[in-house]
């Protein structure tokens, strides 16, 4: 049995094991804390700053999702400050990127009368939907740079290491090396990218598709090709890209 | 452009060689290898960056991550001949961007581009630490100072090095050997008593005992943060794990700080003893010093002082026959302020790109490679050899009691003489810029921007302000790293403010999105203001994003990044106010 830790949030006194997180244990006690580039099963690097908290004696807000907990902590969830940092993050997020496929994020827009309006006419990042490969849509212009991707592609889950990053500061950008196609990379098409996205940003192609309008039948027309250049690489074993499970599923119709 | 040539099996053989000794290092070979290769071919080619990801077995995209973070490091064919003119302040105020057009017009190209002839390139680069030669560039791996904005052809063609040192004081200790025009050898080192603190402390000291004297001298951090440098020791010195490292911060970017570079291309072995007396003390046995790209001299420049230096049995194996052995290796950067970031810094000597990691855990027991490491400013590091060879007592007779020893003033700006200074802390803002820096010129002083880009303004009400760490404090005020960027009354505050937003949006790492976004838009909001389409909302809306960047932030860069711009709205709250408001 670990110690445990005594702290206070939002006045109220709190307990929690040594080693949990500030977020861990303001959740426990039902305290509301935001996030958008925290996932369970991701490591944390506390990017986002919405899940900041104020913490008595310490003079800038402390990420709640990477800060541990230490005896006799003070820690305000709410306080002015921490709510006009949260309110400006997503303000300033919303006049750079398309949430619209981002309902989590556009639901704290709401929780902290974010005026979606303030930072209009600020450039946005729109960058072109990418259509490189026969399994995923890229479409940056929804990229919130939560980081999520790129950890599951490495060393959080997948080791392929297809894709990092482009350019710094508000140019950040995710691509694979010299902003090749997918294909080219060292992408094993898992989609577990895909399965961590918190926005619109990364996507089954068939989805995309099926989201545009198109009929299934002309999906599968639009992928036929596609299966049997797969179906070639079969014939070529030590050529094959791992398939996925759409893609059976796609052989099975 | 489009890569258009494949490279054949023959062109990457002279790669591979190069690659040869980097092999076994692994990834923190990664950006000496990136120079070299770009040494090499000019540019970064993909096929290029690829053997390197497999010679050093680091993926290829990351390896593509990590070009695109530094400025220096070009994935596209670029021009055989970059000038980079400094767009920062004190440049700027000079003529720099002026300067930035007419090169660009000569040449007949636009900013980035390559003349039609591939010889030119012309970048707006971050300060480059010449500013009290301004305007400045740097052509090729030439420092260039006082370019004339008006004429191009002069200085792109300038030979030799245009950018001595200009130093003075009222005393003389960490530039005893500085500004005269050449670098100091390590014999003149020695006769002005070089060493000697090196020699002390091997012959009568233990490791424990040096840090006990630097503790006792009250020396504190010279990067900015002002950080006890006793206490930092000793715990690398305590912490628990056999391999510790010695890290200096030689990546001065901060706009408007030139000291390090003065001390290093002038008198380098006052550095190295700094870095030896260092290792001893915490019980490392390697060390970097970590140098900007921005500064090919001081790279030369201390890689012949470690030579010569490791020739004599000062730096290696058994220094001075003590038994002792340290060693150091020179990184250099390829342009990212970040980097002066303690654990940026330590990420990009292990090859990757420069994000700050959150802390703690601190360097002191989780730094470079994950091992305990004394991480220390040059100027930090320079006082070292004087504590340890005259002692705590005679370092404590200059300065302060809470702020002891000897500051480096880097002044610029509207100063009769720019330059830089080495007086006691203490002084007063009005005695450095009146007594030392020769007064104001152009017009009675307008504002003093104090500390950098990363600093605040000020204005004659803090001209009898002593400069010590404490009074400055409690005067909502930072030394920084020893910055005076000195404005007369006619100079309009809101372009250097632009400027400096410009400066901060380009260098944000894009890690945490309050710097990431805020950077951005804190540029945007003051340029459409200065472009004259201020909007009533941009007092509040500056205020909110550069309390936001403060408060909530990852790492100093984006904490800092709208000091100067709220300590402005301080000082003249209607700085951005359009006409409506008036009425």
């Amino acid at each position: 049995m670990s110690e445990i830790i005594k702290l206070y949030i939002d006045g109220r006194k709190v307990e929690a094991e040594a080693g949990s997180t500030l977020l861990e244990a303001a959740r426990s006690c039902g305290a509301e804390v935001p996030t958008i580039c925290y996932h369970e099963h991701c490591s944390s690097y506390g990017l986002c700053r919405l899940c900041v908290v104020e913490v008595e004696g310490q003079r800038t807000l402390a990420p709640a999702c990477v800060v541990e907990i230490e005896e006799g902590m003070d820690v305000k969830t709410q306080s002015d400050r921490v709510v006009r940092s949260r309110r400006t993050i997503l303000e300033m997020l919303d006049s750079a990127v398309d949430l619209s496929e981002a309902p989590e994020i556009v639901e704290q827009l709401a929780v902290y009368g974010a005026d979606r309006e303030r930072f209009s006419g600020g450039t946005e990042r729109t960058p072109e939907i990418i259509d490189d490969n026969p399994m995923f849509i890229r479409d940056y212009s929804q990229c919130v740079l939560c980081w999520r991707c790129v950890q599951v592609c490495a060393e959080d889950a997948q080791y392929a290491f297809a894709i990092n990053f482009s350019g710094r500061g508000y140019e950040t950008s995710i691509t694979t090396s010299y902003e090749k196609s997918l294909t080219e990379s060292s992408c094993v098409f898992c989609g577990q990218c895909v399965g961590v996205c918190p926005t619109g940003a990364l996507k089954p192609k068939r989805e995309w598709l099926l989201e545009a309008g198109t009929e299934p039948s002309e999906i599968m027309r639009m992928t036929r090709s596609e299966r049997r250049k797969k179906r070639r690489r079969q014939e070529r074993p030590y050529q094959v890209v791992s398939s996925t499970q759409e893609e059976r599923d796609d052989d099975k119709r | 452009m489009k890569q258009e040539l494949t490279r054949s099996e023959m062109d990457l053989k002279e790669l591979k060689e190069l690659l040869l000794p980097m092999v076994n290092s692994g990834r923190t070979a990664l950006l000496p290898a990136l120079h070299a290769a770009q040494e090499l071919y000019g540019w970064l080619p993909e096929d290029v960056a690829a053997e390197i990801g497999r010679q050093l077995r680091v993926p290829e995209a990351d390896v593509y991550g990590v070009i695109d973070f530094y400025s220096m490091f070009y994935s596209r064919p670029v021009a055989r001949n970059i000038a980079r003119v400094c767009g920062d302040p004190s440049c700027s105020i000079a003529g720099g961007l002026r300067a930035v057009d007419e090169a660009c017009a000569h040449l007949g190209v636009k900013l980035d581009e390559v003349s039609g002839d591939g010889e030119w390139m012309v970048e707006r680069a971050p300060c480059l630490g010449l500013c009290e030669h301004a305007p400045a560039a740097l052509v090729g791996d030439r420092a260039i100072g006082n370019i004339d904005p008006e004429n191009p052809i002069d200085w792109l063609s300038t030979q030799g090095d245009g950018a001595r040192s200009v130093v003075g004081g009222d005393i003389r200790i960490l530039t005893r050997n500085c500004g005269n025009g050449f670098t100091t050898g390590l014999k003149e080192y020695m006769l002005s008593g070089g060493y000697s603190g090196l020699r002390r402390a091997l012959g009568e000291l233990t490791p424990s005992g040096v840090v006990d004297e630097i503790k006792a001298s009250g020396l504190v951090g010279r990067g900015g943060a002002a950080f006890p440098t006793g206490l930092k020791w000793e715990g690398v010195a305590k912490a628990s794990g056999e391999t510790k490292y010695v890290v200096c911060n030689a990546d001065e970017s901060e706009p408007g700080t030139f000291k390090d570079r003065v001390l290093m291309e002038d008198d380098p072995h006052q550095l190295l003893e700094g870095m030896v007396l260092a290792g001893y003390a915490v019980g490392a046995e390697k060390g970097y010093i970590y140098v900007r790209g921005e500064y090919p001299q001081a790279v030369r420049i201390l890689n012949e002082a470690l030579g010569k230096g490791r020739d004599e049995g000062l730096v290696g194996r058994n220094i001075a026959g003590s038994g002792f052995d340290f060693d150091i290796e020179i990184r250099v950067g390829a342009g990212a302020y970040i980097c002066g970031e303690e654990t940026a810094l330590f990420e990009s000597i292990e090859g990757k790109r420069g994000f700050p990691r959150i802390k703690p855990p601190f360097p002191t027991t989780h730094g470079l490679f994950g091992r305990p490491t004394a991480i220390n400013n040059v100027e930090t590091l320079c006082n070292v050899p004087h504590i340890i060879g005259k002692g705590s007592d005679a370092f404590r007779k200059c300065g302060t009691r809470e702020s002891p020893g000897p500051k480096l003033y880097c002044v610029s700006g509207d100063v009769d003489n720019p330059g830089l200074y080495e007086a006691p802390f203490g002084v007063t803002l009005r005695y450095v810029i009146e007594e030392l820096a020769g007064g104001v010129v152009g017009g009675k002083l307008g504002s003093v921007l104090l500390g950098g880009a990363a600093g605040a303004f000020t204005t004659a009400k803090s001209y009898d302000v002593p400069l010590t760490i404490e009074d400055l404090r409690s005067e909502n005020l930072s030394l920084g790293s020893g910055v005076l960027m000195v404005f007369h009354e006619g100079r309009d505050v809101r372009l250097v403010l632009e400027g400096l937003a410009h400066f901060f949006a380009d260098e944000s790492c894009g890690k945490c999105y309050p710097c990431q976004l805020g950077t951005q838009r804190q540029y945007e909001i003051i340029h459409r203001a200065n472009a004259g389409q201020a909007l009533s909302v941009d007092r509040q809306r500056l205020s909110d994003v550069g309390w936001t960047m403060t408060d909530a932030s990852l790492c100093g860069l984006g904490q800092t990044a709208a000091t100067a711009v709220l300590s402005a709205l301080d000082l003249w709250p209607n700085l951005f106010d359009t006409d409506e408001d008036e009425l």
